[in-house]
């Protein structure tokens, strides 16, 4: 019961993000949308490892969260043109 | 003990729907950048507290990830709006002061000069 | 080597928080975290004394319970925003001047500010930070200061020297 309800409030959260990425004006707007999108995949994934009861989800939370910063700053830097 | 995490864990979840609502809705991108990086800060932090108190043996592993969280996600969105502005993204009609403008202005003349 | 001696000591305890205390892990962690910062201490510019233990605590105990409050009411803040139907909003981008010297501590109080209520840090300087506020309150520089910035600048200016 609570599971669900947490899962429909994150799947709100990523449905509106989404729905910005698919029309935003902007490159800038695109790639804001997907930062948000991959943080609330991080503490998705940390609330799947509890559910499934297993701590490997926790390292490959870690690792996406390290990567999805790394993402962020690489995409402002090539939009903004200075690679 | 169980039902204030359950709390903490809706809380977060909540915080999440709010950030993914408010990139939807605001008018340009320097305030959706707000209301996402703010909401789902909160939210991360409160998914995770939720889930170490039901779970207290995570709890190192969670540290890293909120305090990662805390210190790269500020960051991210601030390189991603200083790049937007400098790029001239659209602003929202209402924006009425712009004290940014001079500083960029006043660096590329001392970079001409140079 | 004391700039040896800090980044072992935070690439040790990141190990430690991630494998758990047990022995064999203890060991490897260790000569791994020393080869590491042999590597790196040519790369960074921070360093761990005696006397910053007091800041350390100072900064956990005063800086963090400030920091989730001021969290919490901007997401109220959002919230209030985001789920009210006219939008109340007066963006702007503003100049806030800060006395904080050292580039960690500028990086602190930047990061604070873009997670206390409607402001977000759009570029820092040597001697003032520029933020884009959804509601400007206020008239001048001073007025700006007061309402964003004056308690975080008063506890890391106590901090980071």
């Amino acid at each position: 019961m609570i599971n669900t309800l947490v899962f429909l409030l994150i799947g709100i959260g990523v449905f509106f993000a989404f729905l910005r990425l698919v029309i935003g004006p902007s490159s800038f707007d695109r790639v804001l949308s997907l930062d948000i999108i991959n943080i609330i995949v991080t503490g998705t994934l940390v609330f799947v490892g509890f559910i499934f009861n297993n701590e490997l989800y926790l390292d490959i939370a870690i690792v996406y969260a390290i990567l999805s910063f790394i993402e962020t700053v690489v995409f402002a830097r090539y939009l903004e043109g200075s690679i | 003990m169980m039902y204030i995490a359950y709390f903490f864990l809706i809380l977060g979840a909540f915080f999440y729907a709010i950030g993914g609502l408010g990139v939807y809705r605001m008018p340009d991108v320097y305030n959706r950048s707000q209301a996402g990086t703010k909401a789902t800060t909160l939210g991360t932090l409160a998914l995770l507290i939720g889930i170490a108190i039901i779970n207290p043996s995570w709890i190192p592993k969670l540290l890293i990830i909120v305090v990662f969280i805390a210190i790269t996600n500020p960051i991210g969105s601030s390189v991603l709006v200083r790049s937007a502005y400098l790029k001239g993204a659209k602003q929202y009609e209402g924006t009425n002061i712009d004290e940014l403008k001079e500083y960029y202005n006043k660096e590329d003349a001392n970079h001409e000069t140079n | 080597m004391k700039k040896n001696i800090s980044s072992f000591l935070i690439i040790w305890i990141t190990w430690i928080l991630l494998t758990g205390i047990n022995i064999n892990e203890l060991i490897v962690g260790f000569i791994v975290s020393a080869l590491l910062s042999y590597v790196i201490s040519n790369l960074i510019d921070y360093e761990f004394s005696f006397n910053s233990i007091p800041k350390i605590i100072k900064f956990l105990v005063v800086y963090i319970p400030v920091f989730l409050f001021e969290l919490i009411k901007a997401n109220l803040d959002v919230a209030y925003r985001v789920l009210s139907p006219s939008m109340p909003i007066n963006p702007g981008f503003v100049r806030i001047p800060t006395k904080i010297k050292s580039e960690y501590g500028r990086l602190t109080l930047a990061n604070s500010i873009t997670l206390t209520p409607g402001t977000l840090t759009v570029d820092v300087s040597e001697d003032s930070v520029y933020i884009h506020w959804i509601d400007v309150k206020g008239n001048n520089n001073e007025d700006y200061q007061k309402n964003v910035s004056a308690s975080f600048e008063k506890i890391l200016g106590g901090i980071f020297n």
